[in-house]
């Protein structure tokens, strides 16, 4: 492997690391609303939340395009207050990295907290636990296993992204090209060699996460 | 009406689905035309003339000449090939896909640099490109797809190539390069004049000198692979008529040779 192709396999992990960090607090929150909390228009909420894992990426992606588009109305923003572009940048490829492994891990999460007993929270509370102390000493513990299954679900999910990232971040060598834009590039350019030395990576580090992610799913029912 | 009825119903429709597909594929000829995305319009305007007249039916497969190179190697079902670039033709024609003899120069075209409609860059040189008000600038990929390629080319001419490369946004075809610089989210692209004449949302910075940039060459050919060689000629032979060259020139290409 040429010093590139480990630059974009790097880059690749980076970025699906930190788009993964990035949804980790609000993925969470959402999972254990909708598993634990009954209110107005959660269904739709639910639902909302789940497109991205149904639509086509590419619609997706030119959703975000137009929003974080100069001319959209948050890359607009970006780009008249901070000078900051988002299109054609990494950020683009953490966001549209983000917004597709989302589903993923809210779905993970929320059945993790789903298996948590509510009685054990309730006997908790019974004993003067506050509620975050019972999210932070009953619920997460034990509904960790679960998580991080999602967790090492949604980063694989985000390693493959490739329908949005193309149209958001396009693919430029060295600043945004990311294992799946590598690999369709290298075969549009008749480079099917390098294309499978990328392709070898790519089926390791996906092997490796849903692996190790059926492990922690197959040990949440475990007491 | 009955419940068994529905059943039915939709097997005759099934069954008619089918024997429509099957009674249009055995009247006429199918000719599955792979175009440079540059191409697009003019293609788009000159097949319903042709189907009228002919009988045949035009399928076009439109995308960068690269990408459909790729797909005619890889054993695609194309009957002809127009390319934005002889190199293309090169290779297929060293892998003997192209039908002897059918290959030819057809058309030619010109650079430019755009900007946004609204822009107010002010682009009046290829120095300019250079210049530090340009921070986003789209090209196709300049490695594998011909507008690409002539546009790296022409920057290289210019000794700008290195100045701007960390700038450049490769794109899939020409035609995203486009898109790039309507959307505004590139400040400039270098393109083809017949894909800045198509959009309102772009404006032409400066054209490219014919002197300065590469020779741009459209070459079209039968592929080798294809079972309706005579269909396919035909077409090919069209393409250059009077009627279909003055399209061509309509939307802004050149004459090959001219």
């Amino acid at each position: 492997m040429s010093a590139e192709e480990w630059q974009v396999v790097a880059f690749t992990l980076r970025v699906s690391a930190f788009a993964i960090l990035l949804i980790l607090p609000p993925g969470l929150a959402a999972a254990w609303l909708l598993a634990r909390r009954r209110w107005a228009g959660k269904s739709l909420v639910e639902t909302l939340i789940t497109l991205p894992l149904v639509m086509p990426p590419v619609a997706t992606g030119l959703l975000l395009l137009k929003l974080l588009g100069r001319r959209g109305p948050l890359g607009g923003l970006l780009h008249d207050r901070f000078d900051l572009d988002v299109i054609f940048t990494w950020r683009a490829v953490v966001a549209a990295m983000a917004v597709m492994s989302f589903p993923l891990l809210v779905r993970g999460a929320r059945v993790a907290f789903e298996g948590v007993d509510p009685r054990l929270e309730q006997i908790a509370r019974t004993l003067g636990a506050g509620e975050t102390r019972v999210l932070l000493t009953i619920t997460l513990p034990l509904a960790r296993n679960g998580i991080l299954g999602g967790v090492l679900l949604a980063f694989a999910r985000a390693l493959g992204e490739f329908g949005a990232t193309i149209l958001v971040a396009g693919n430029i060598p060295g600043r945004t090209s990311t294992l799946s834009l590598s690999i369709y590039q290298l075969v549009q350019l008749g480079k099917d060699d390098d294309a499978f030395r990328l392709l070898a990576v790519a089926v390791v580090i996906a092997f490796a996460a849903v692996w190790v992610s059926e492990r922690f799913l197959a040990r949440r029912d475990a007491p | 009406m009955a419940k068994p009825a529905r059943g039915t119903a939709f097997f005759i429709l099934l069954s008619a689905l089918f024997l429509s597909g099957g009674a249009i594929c055995a009247h006429a000829a199918e000719i599955h035309v792979f175009a440079a995305a540059s191409l697009t319009d003019a293609l788009k305007e000159l097949s319903a003339p042709y189907e009228k007249a002919s009988g045949d039916k035009i399928v076009l497969n439109l995308g960068a000449s690269s990408l459909l190179a790729r797909q005619i190697e890889e054993g695609a079902p194309a009957d002809l090939f127009l390319s934005a670039d002889e190199e293309k033709m090169d290779g297929l024609e060293k892998h003997r896909l192209l039908l002897a003899g059918t290959r030819r120069s057809v058309l030619s075209n010109t650079l430019v640099v755009v900007v946004p409609a609204d822009s107010g860059l002010k682009i009046a040189a290829a120095e300019d490109l250079a210049g530090p008000r340009v921070r986003v600038l789209a090209l196709a990929e300049p490695q594998s797809v011909p507008a690409g390629i002539y546009a790296k080319g022409y920057l290289q001419g210019k000794k700008l190539w290195s100045r701007v490369i960390d700038k450049v946004v490769p794109t899939e075809n020409v035609r995203a390069a486009l898109a790039a610089v309507e959307s505004g989210n590139a400040d400039a692209g270098i393109v083809y004049k017949t894909d800045a004449g198509i959009s309102k949302k772009v404006k032409i910075a400066f054209e490219v000198p014919r002197a300065e940039g590469p020779k741009i060459s459209y070459p079209f050919a039968v592929v080798a692979a294809t079972r309706q060689p005579d269909a396919a000629r035909r077409l090919l032979a069209w393409l250059e008529s009077a009627d279909a060259l003055a399209v061509f020139q309509k939307y802004g290409f050149l004459l090959a040779g001219g």
